[in-house]
């Protein structure tokens, strides 16, 4: 076995993985890019293993990218919308853990609208685990697309300047982003107005801006966040156009960047609130389409290291 | 050809340089163009108007950060332009509105309407403060960073206190974010709405329901340690009680961003004002016991209380002759913020550069204004005032639409006799 392999047994979050870690990861999704661009893109690998995605919360493109990734390793993916299920009756959360468990599956995929509950949900299960996004906590297999759609087109993560934008306080993304791209050598800036920046979050190694202008200075890489639409309205921003005003990434503001400057965003888009549209589809600067291409080859990497770790599966009786 | 005009024999008296004597002052153009004694005003040519002081007192304009002008919405009560006549008057060269009009001022195009009216009355410089919740309902924050870069000078709820603490939290630090001067009334709205004067003796004997003088350190206790997580400047409207002024200078001390003012009802009277049931005297904060009131005394001497502002609040008739608890609160003030600030000078508790640093440089300086000072460059705003001259307060001569004060008849020192904004005579005391 590869001696720089991941050994965990979950995947629950960046924050606890090492560079090798993380550049294992990114290497074996590089080489599933290729393959998902050819025409015969199925493998099996994961013949015979089941693979539930269970989600606690809306999704449409994650949930998607994780189906498509199963079904291209040749595994058995099915989906289960939890939030409209046994949550509305009243299960606890332990109680469907042990419920899927007892369906013996090989991956768990698991998104839930709680912090630490999917942490929570692999403690009582045999089979792997993979967050999908808990609470505002982390959404590891978004920063590991992030990295690998920088490191195709910049060939590393050391020594960039990422500064990623907006409600930070709230994102999972931003959580995952910031202590993958510090543990890769990157410096990072995060850019928000003081209602959407948490307590301390200079203690986990950024620097801090409040004016786009000043924190988009020279970066290599922008990456804005989505801005729920509860929170647009007063509660934290006052207003869509005042946050497009002095938050919304347009042609202006990115003038600040380096003129090789590259746009990301998780997605789903507002586009006039958080991020122009020119800004957005500019196709030699923006690489929206392109995370979304990686996340398939990042999940497909995720699930051959998870159904291929021996201590993960039934327990021998 | 610009205005040229020189003031000749004045007692100069800039409270930011510490300037006191005898000299003159050249305008051009709308600016102090020379300061100083003896300048001659020969170079100046043939066409220089010369205005002479005759040993009258020259200082700075007034900078008054707290008037009502009721505009838009209650032009019967008072307007940009009758409350810009009695500023006049007061000797008043800049003031900034409260927002609480009708619309309140929570969307730039009511700031843009309030700088056009101020433009067309063009007598006393106006400016406004954008509300810091959305309709002052203490909810959504407002459009800060867009009304401050339309000129909103900063932002308060008017005569509501910022209550929600979470809120309040928010508008704080989303101030920050733009470097925002965040303005609170301060009384605990829940405590405050249980009366409508102090509670004591004379709310017990008079019937009155009392609001404990607690409410107002209550909310400024909390805001302080809101302050301390957000950084946000600061600023406390009208405090009356000896408990906020010592909680501010803690806080000063401590090194908080933090700045206040009273206003001269919570110097020139206590409690006792209300006597028969008297309106015009009821006011928010409630006049206070006179222990309270010689706190105040004590905070603008020593230098915690920041400024003194008009509270300039008027009401029509309608508003006031009313049944005590049915009134309106709040005291008319353009007119006689000079007079009654001058009563710290003569009655010895404060220098007199000093009384008028804090109607002038303090305030100025607070609001991010570089008016408040006489210094070659700077505006032209300047007020000629006799501080001796004696008189009593006739409330039926203000220029205000509204004259409800409890000053009238009441004998003060110190009349203003020249008002000038940017270099023009904007107000002449007929001789």
């Amino acid at each position: 076995m590869d001696p720089h392999a991941y050994r965990h047994r979950h995947l629950l979050g960046i924050e606890g993985l090492t560079p090798e870690d993380i550049t294992y990861v990114l290497d074996l999704a590089d080489g599933y890019v290729d393959m998902n661009r050819q025409t015969e893109k199925k493998k099996s690998l994961l013949r015979g293993r089941t693979l539930i995605n269970c989600f606690f919360e809306n999704s449409t493109r994650t949930r998607t990218s994780f189906e498509v990734a199963g079904k291209r390793l040749g595994g058995d993916v099915i989906n289960m919308a939890v939030a409209v299920s046994s949550m509305r009756k009243g299960e606890t959360l332990i109680d469907t853990a042990m419920t899927l468990n007892a369906m013996r599956p090989d991956v768990l995929v698991v998104r839930h609208p709680e912090s630490g509950a999917v942490q929570l949900l692999s403690e009582k299960v045999d089979c792997a685990v993979i967050n999908a996004g808990d609470g505002s906590h982390e959404h590891p297999t978004q920063a590991l697309l992030d990295a690998l759609t920088i490191r195709r087109r910049k060939g590393m993560l050391a020594g960039l300047t990422v500064a990623i934008c907006g409600d930070v306080l709230h994102s999972r993304v931003a959580r995952s982003n910031i202590a993958l791209l510090n543990t890769m050598g990157a410096r990072v800036r995060v850019v928000a107005p003081r209602t959407l920046l948490p307590a301390a979050v200079e203690h986990l190694g950024v620097e801090v801006f409040h004016d786009m202008t000043a924190g988009l200075a020279d970066v290599d890489i922008v990456m804005m966040l989505r801005l729920q639409s509860e929170r647009m309205h007063g509660s934290f921003v006052p207003s869509t156009r005042e946050y497009f005003r002095f938050f919304g990434l347009d042609e202006d503001k990115l003038k600040a960047a380096k003129p090789d400057a590259l746009i990301m965003h998780p997605g789903p888009m507002n586009r006039g609130v958080e991020i122009a549209s020119t800004v957005a589809d500019d196709i030699d600067r923006s690489l929206i389409r392109q995370q979304v291409e990686m996340g398939v080859a990042v999940r497909m990497a995720c699930l051959e290291i998870m159904a291929g770790n021996p201590s993960n599966g039934p327990p021998v009786k | 050809m610009s205005l040229r005009r020189l003031f000749r024999g004045a007692r100069l008296l800039d409270p930011d340089s510490g300037r006191d004597g005898v000299g003159d002052i050249i305008v051009v153009g709308g600016r102090i163009a020379a300061i100083g004694a003896n300048i001659s005003g020969d170079e100046l040519g043939p066409d220089v108007e010369i205005v002479d002081v005759g040993g009258s007192c020259l200082a700075p304009g007034l900078v008054d950060m707290r008037v009502q002008l009721r505009e838009p919405g209650a032009e019967h009560i008072e307007s940009v332009e009758s409350g810009s006549q009695a500023a006049a008057a007061g000797g008043v060269t800049t003031m900034v509105a409260l927002p609480n009009t009708e619309p309140p001022v929570d969307d730039v195009s009511v700031v843009e309407f309030l700088a056009r009216r101020a433009r067309e009355v063009r007598l006393t410089k106006v400016h406004t403060y954008a509300t810091a919740t959305k309709g002052m309902a203490g909810k959504e924050l407002t459009e800060m960073g867009l009304l401050a870069a339309n000129g909103a000078l900063g932002f308060t709820d008017g005569v509501k206190a910022i209550a929600d603490a979470l809120i309040m939290r928010r508008v704080l630090a989303y101030a920050r974010t733009f470097d925002q001067l965040v303005i609170q009334h301060p009384e605990e709205p829940s405590l405050a709405s249980a009366g409508e004067v102090t509670e004591g003796e004379i709310a017990t004997r008079l019937g009155l329901a009392g609001i404990t003088p607690a409410a107002e350190v209550i909310i400024v206790e909390r805001d302080l340690r809101l302050v301390a997580i957000t950084g946000a400047r600061y600023h406390v409207a009208h405090v009356s009680t000896a408990a906020t002024i010592e909680a501010i200078r803690r806080a000063k001390t401590d090194g908080l961003p933090v700045t206040c003012d009273t206003a001269p009802p919570y110097f020139a009277l206590n409690e006792t004002a209300i006597g028969d049931y008297r309106t015009f005297a009821k006011l928010s904060p409630p006049l206070r016991a006179e222990h309270d009131r010689r706190a105040v005394v004590a905070g603008l001497a020593d230098g915690t209380i920041d400024a003194i502002a008009s509270d300039h609040s008027p009401w029509d008739q309608d508003s006031k002759r009313l049944p005590f608890s049915s009134a309106s609160y709040g005291i008319v003030g353009l007119e006689t913020l000079l007079p009654l600030s001058l009563e710290l000078y003569h009655n010895r508790h404060l220098p007199l550069i000093d009384v008028l640093r804090r109607l002038t440089i303090a305030p100025a300086r607070i609001l991010g204004l570089g008016v408040g000072r006489l210094a070659a460059g700077a505006p032209a705003d300047f007020v000629i005032f006799d501080p001796d001259a004696k008189y009593r307060v006739r409330t039926d001569a203000f220029r205000s639409k509204s004259k409800n004060a409890p000053f009238d008849g009441r004998p003060v020192q110190g009349r203003v006799e020249l008002t000038v904004v940017d270099g023009r005579t904007i107000f002449e005391r007929a001789a």
